[in-house]
């Protein structure tokens, strides 16, 4: 890659801003981010990663993005997953092991329902904003 | 099928046990008889957190919260907010309280977290560039380049009352300032990635989640102070953070964000790694420097201060990770925007790795002025097991532990200060009343006589003495002039130690002291621990009312302690007992306890 000069920095981020924006990277329209600090790959991040990308080439589903970050805060229910899919509430799990993140394919991005008991949503104090 | 609603009913044990399953199967029933089976789907989650206001349920996508929901409130939540459309105020959690929280904390934006060392942890790919640019990442380096000179850039960090998040919290803009201050040649900016404490993790996961954010910070530093070099001293225990921050390098080499003439503005800075073996004292800044020179790490008296000489005798600034991470952030926003956050003498925010008996362990950055009621109960949603809450420990070994009294102190460094302990790099450790806080003081201890460098006798002599003490006193054999002589030993080490680890290294001692004497007394004097972990002060009892005689016991036990004759109760001879407890585990007659 070559260097950038401070106008290439300008353009760059603005391009990648729209693109995460619209949450859609290369016709991905549904997004699962899989928590991997090491607490969620000790806790197996790794093996649940592995099953999401398999559970989707298996079904043949092209516009699921998986990508990974770091630590979620969620220490206490990793591996931890965020699933966004279009028209539908943006939620986080906690304890997805492989059969939990095959459910979340075949029943989440595909049957477009929440999965049972699973779901650690963010921290509902949240709800104290702005005053 | 598609769903247009989603009920979400906390199923944390909180929730559970003040009837959130019943609220499931109600809103079940009341969803089948008004038609919005199909439409609707009812789900149990993990705890939501705000307990105490629970059971909590959330109707998604609106996002709205109801708080303490009853059986017979599931009926007008379904028949109004799900069937009309229209939100149940009364349920809703109470505006006018969250109003007053906002005008005691005086921050006006008030939320219990609030994320700005974190701000792209758990959100970006820390391994692509591109995530972190598209965040306003590298944005702070084109302002502090293009925009400002060094001296302005050192004001704005003095202006905005930036401290040492290391855990003594010294301001940031004054360690700059003094760097910037000496005459012009090589300097070094250093970044103090050897988190130690045991249960603190935040640094880490900081590195692992937004490695682009250090290496930002460190070049405007870099730039601030007028050094062109800077090192980042990082333990060799977290190779998952290593191996982030040697990609985020690689990858702000080539892009020429690091490196010669940084955006063509004629400024240049490059970064190494250097690793640490996992001493504790190397966290020490004295210490670090001599590691990343080659040397053992042992710390050196100050004055002078690394900003004036520190790596290879050039002035030298050394800052923690999280109190870069909050660099950008700080160039970005301004000054005025973030002294608006925290209390008077401490701004922004503070990131806790909260751990112990509490039932959401995590990572949180709260605003500081939070107290740790609001940390332990709204955040982390109170003890696990339904326990009681004893104490907390914040600061690791170098901090004190904080009872129950003080759950409502607004947290800074000034008061943590006060109440004995310290803010430290962010372990918080919550303790509930099945801990014993001798057996803790004796952990912390262990801990440092383990790391003490051994350079300066009050530490290397002291510690190891004021184990010996507790050790004394957890087998039962301590005296009340212990308690006198562990004082002043506490006291000459926190004033004749020579670095930060030996001064502090009796915190846990004298906060222990100060708030549980009375457990102290207890070991002492009645030879009984409460909690009953300090094993040779348990003893086991056979109750002969209860006993009926069947030698099970007398068979279990593997040291032949009990002895009795065939249906005539047993007893334990104290001197064999070696306190396994297999034989109250064994006694189907609850004749035997311990105590």
């Amino acid at each position: 890659m070559a260097k950038l000069t401070l106008a290439d920095l300008r353009k760059m981020r603005e391009e990648k801003q729209k693109a995460m924006d619209m949450r859609d990277s290369s016709n991905k329209d549904v997004q699962v981010v899989v928590g991997m600090g090491t607490c969620g790959i000790a806790a197996g991040a790794k093996e649940t990663f592995t099953a999401l990308i398999d559970t989707l080439t298996e079904k043949g589903l092209t516009n699921v993005l998986v990508r990974q970050t770091g630590c979620m805060g969620l220490c206490h229910s990793e591996p931890t997953v965020e699933v966004v899919v279009p028209g539908m509430p943006t939620v986080i799990y906690g304890h997805v092991d492989a059969a939990t993140a095959k459910d979340i394919v075949d029943r989440h991005i595909v049957g477009h329902e929440l999965i049972e008991g699973k779901i650690l949503d963010k921290p509902s104090v949240d709800i104290i904003k702005e005053a | 099928m598609a769903y247009e609603s989603y009920v979400l009913v906390c199923g944390g044990t909180a929730c559970c046990s003040s009837g959130g399953e019943k609220i499931v199967e109600a809103f079940a029933r009341e969803l089948e008889s008004a038609g919005l089976k199909d439409k609707v789907q009812v789900v149990t989650t993990g705890c939501l957190g705000f307990c105490e206001q629970g059971p909590i349920v959330k109707i998604l996508p609106q996002g709205t919260f109801y708080v303490q929901v009853k059986v017979d409130d599931v009926k007008e939540i379904v028949a109004e907010h799900l069937v009309k459309g229209r939100v149940v105020q009364r349920l809703c959690y109470d505006p006018e309280q969250a109003k007053k929280l906002v005008a005691e904390a005086n921050i006006p934006f008030y939320q219990k977290q609030y994320r700005i060392v974190l701000r792209n942890c758990g959100v970006i790919d820390p391994e692509k560039i591109e995530d972190y640019i598209a965040r306003d990442g590298y944005k702070a380096i084109e302002k502090v380049l293009f925009e400002m000179t060094p001296e302005q850039v050192v004001d704005e960090m003095l202006k905005s009352g930036l401290r040492g998040r290391g855990g003594a919290g010294f301001p940031t803009g004054m360690k700059w300032k003094f760097a910037q201050q000496q005459p012009k040649g090589q300097k070094y900016m250093v970044c103090n990635a050897d988190e130690g404490d045991p249960g603190a993790y935040m640094d880490r996961s900081t590195l692992e989640g937004d490695p682009h954010s250090i290496l930002e910070a460190m070049t405007i530093a870099g730039y601030a102070i007028g050094a062109s070099k800077g090192f980042i001293y990082i333990r060799a225990e977290y190779p998952l953070a290593i191996h982030r921050l040697q990609v985020a390098i690689q990858q702000a080499h080539e892009l020429g964000l690091l490196g010669d003439d940084i955006l063509g503005s004629g400024f240049s800075f490059d970064i190494e790694l250097r690793f640490g073996a996992g001493a504790f004292v190397c966290g020490e800044e004295t210490a670090l420097l001599q590691s990343i020179e080659g040397n053992r790490g042992m710390p050196k008296p100050r004055p002078p201060f690394p900003a004036v000489k520190g790596l290879w005798g050039r002035p030298t600034v050394i800052n923690n990770v999280e109190t870069l991470a909050n660099v950008p952030v700080i160039i970005n926003k301004g000054a005025d925007w973030f002294s608006r956050i925290g209390t008077a003498t401490t701004k922004g925010t503070k990131v806790f790795a909260l751990t112990g008996k509490v039932n959401n362990s995590g990572l949180i950055e709260v605003p500081m002025g939070t107290t740790l009621r609001e940390i332990i109960f709204d955040i982390g949603g109170g003890i696990r097991g339904g326990h009681k809450f004893k104490a907390a420990q914040t600061g690791g070994p170098s901090g004190g532990i904080i009872p129950e009294q003080f759950l409502d102190v607004p947290i800074d460094y000034e008061s943590l200060a006060k109440i004995g302990s310290i803010m430290g790099s962010g372990g918080l450790i919550v303790m509930d009343e099945t801990d014993c806080v001798v057996d803790i003081a004796k952990f912390y201890l262990d801990f440092t006589v383990d790391e003490s460098c051994g350079k300066c006798a009050p530490c290397r002599i002291g510690g190891r003495k004021l184990l010996n003490y507790l050790k004394k006193i957890t087998d039962g054999r301590g005296t009340e002039q212990d308690i006198k002589d562990m004082e002043a030993i506490c006291d000459a080490m926190n004033k004749a130690s020579l670095c930060g680890l030996g001064q502090t290294a009796s915190n846990p001692v004298r906060s222990t002291l100060r708030y549980f004497m009375d457990e102290y007394m207890e070991h002492i004097r009645d030879k009984k621990c409460r909690s009953g972990k300090c094993s040779k002060l348990i003893q086991y009892k056979i109750d002969p009312a209860k006993c009926k005689g069947c030698t099970m016991c007398a068979r279990k036990c593997p040291a032949g302690a009990i002895s009795g004759a065939v249906k005539q109760p047993h007893a334990i001879d104290q001197a064999k007992c070696v306190k396994c407890g297999a034989c109250e585990a064994t006694c189907k007659f609850g004749a035997i306890s311990h105590g």
